[in-house]
């Protein structure tokens, strides 16, 4: 017990405690001052704002996959079940560079994308791109399982009390599957708000257009700007910590409204 | 089955699904988009990494930079592993087992690093140890390498692989109870052989999907290893940081080369997980279930 405590003390708790040590030696104005330069809220701005579209993004899609998968059987669902799961184990500098070169103006898909006039790679959509890939397993594997439960015995009473197919999906199905893409759709959120490795190749990192937060905290760092850094990845920070709590409150939300059969 | 039955069950199934066109184009909704965004990926590591041949596939690998980088992700693996093996069983086990305060503490503290950007997790070492963190002068003056050398990388590979083992142990233990243990020690049995003639058997797929988690993304991080590393030619750079420099230097044959290594990991990672979560399964629905 002493010794979990101990450990978990050497390698979380005062690695973490020596960042908001550092942050608080910042006054309030030095700290306001670094997040209210144009380049940093750019950065968190692209950071925060993109990610929740490509969560939202993986909202619908994760529930058509999940659909898809638990639903309808189809040649190779297996194997596309499994495949769901490559962005959290491929390596992320390894998801980088492939999703670079398959984007980029010559790759497999830029080069057709670049003859309609879309420019992918080296631009923010490219961000968009590498944050929806690392984002899609989170909603699907958290959906899955509640689809799977589901009850027949609901549906099959909607239907025979006279509701059409559509309204059973909307009206009986969707709503009590809220909690799980509520909870899918903020654990990819959040891994794509501190997404480094995935998105730094194929997205250019132009300041003030195309630059992550997380690039920012590693540029600040190696210009020696210590303090920089710190407001930034203290700002992260009780951004991750605020999602947690968020999907502890769905979880125990979803808990208490549906009861156990 | 009778025709009246085999009617009946049909009538229901239909009540469950969509017509058909409807399945069709969710199904292949579905399928593009996994591909697009999931099959084509991993498949270009490999088409770039023997677009020169297999000469020029087993050159890269087996040049000076790439064989030390493999040995540090090898050596840096090794070491997270093992320790993140043992504490996360410790871990584990304490809070399954034992009822006392702060225990949601605990489990969030767990859980933490696995929300936190690899980024940060890689700061907040060189605030500690960096020269100007808080025991960087120090820890110069003794001429101890912790930044920029492998205890660095290892820290920073600990920390962000930290929850794997002990959050595939925790729903095990917590389900198994203590009911088996209690019997053990009322038997005679030491804490340890309970430990070791009880306990273990019971999580023993519970411990290899846990290190099997841990090991690939041990072998794989990027971004917390990126800050710490230094990147030192040869000596402080792991196979993904090598990824990065060689392609930055255009060098795409070599980089997708030593890519395509750590995306067999990944294969190998998820088809060892599949079987092994076909043993968990059956492991917590004992038959008659």
């Amino acid at each position: 017990m002493g010794l979990t405590l101990t450990w978990l003390s050497v390698i979380i708790l005062i690695p973490l405690a020596g960042l908001f040590l550092k942050a608080s030696e910042l006054s309030l104005d030095q700290f306001w001052g670094i997040l209210a330069s144009r380049r940093t809220l750019h950065a968190l701005r692209i950071s925060f704002g993109l990610a929740f579209a490509a969560a939202a993004v993986n909202l619908v899609m994760g529930m058509v996959i999940v659909w898809a998968l638990v639903r309808y059987s189809f040649p190779g669902r297996r194997i596309f079940d499994a495949i769901v799961d490559i962005p959290f184990a491929l390596p992320t500098a390894v998801a980088g560079v492939a999703l670079t070169s398959l984007f980029a103006q010559k790759g497999w898909l830029g080069a057709p994308l670049a003859a309609l006039g879309i420019k992918v790679a080296f631009t923010p959509v490219g961000i968009f791109v590498a944050m929806i890939f690392i984002g899609i397993p989170f909603v699907v594997r958290t959906v899955q399982p509640v689809l799977l439960d589901l009850d027949a015995e609901i549906e099959e009473a909607a239907a025979s009390l006279g509701a059409n197919r559509w309204h059973t999906v909307s009206k009986v199905i969707l709503p009590s599957m809220i909690p799980a893409l509520l909870t899918g759709f903020a654990l990819a959120f959040a891994r794509a708000v501190g997404e480094y490795g995935s998105v730094i190749f194929i997205a250019g990192n132009l300041p003030n257009v195309s630059e992550i937060a997380p690039l920012l905290i590693v540029i600040r760092l190696s210009e020696f700007r210590y303090a920089d850094a710190t407001a930034i990845a203290v700002v992260m920070l009780v951004a991750s910590f605020l999602i947690i709590f968020a999907v502890n409150r769905i979880q125990r939300w979803a808990q208490t409204r549906i009861p156990a059969h | 089955m009778s025709e009246l039955q085999y009617s009946l069950r049909s009538a229901r199934d239909d009540l469950r699904t969509e017509p058909r066109p409807i399945r069709i184009v969710i199904i292949a909704i579905a399928v593009i988009f996994l591909t697009v965004f999931v099959v084509l990926p991993l498949v270009v590591v490999f088409a770039q990494a023997f677009s020169k041949g297999i000469g020029a596939y087993f050159a890269a690998l087996s040049d000076s930079e790439a064989l030390s980088a493999i040995r540090l992700t090898l050596l840096v693996a090794a070491i997270s592993v093992s320790l993140n093996l043992v504490f996360g069983v410790i871990a584990a086990w304490a809070i399954a087992k034992f009822d006392f305060r702060g225990k949601t503490f605990l489990i969030s503290l767990i859980d933490l690093p696995f929300s936190v950007s690899p980024v940060i997790s890689g700061l907040v070492f060189v605030l500690l140890f960096g020269a100007q963190g808080y025991w960087g002068p120090w820890l110069q003056a003794h001429n101890i390498h912790v930044l920029f050398a492998v205890p660095g990388i290892a820290l920073a590979t600990i920390f962000v692989t930290f929850p794997f083992v002990a959050r595939a142990l925790i729903p095990l233990m917590q389900e198994q109870g203590t009911l088996e243990e209690e019997a053990a020690i009322s038997l005679g049995a030491s804490g340890l052989q309970t430990f070791f003639r009880v306990t273990l058997p019971n999580i023993k797929w519970g411990v290899l999907y846990g290190v099997l988690l841990c090991n690939a993304r041990a072998m794989g991080e990027f971004g917390a290893v990126s800050v710490v590393s230094g990147h030192i030619r040869g000596e402080t750079n792991t196979m993904p940081l090598l990824v990065e420099i060689l392609y930055n230097e255009y060098q795409f044959v070599s980089s997708f080369a030593i890519a395509s290594l750590l995306a067999m990991l990944a294969l190998i990672t998820l088809v060892a997980k599949t079987i092994l979560e076909r043993h968990l399964d059956e492991g917590q629905h004992p038959r008659g279930d």
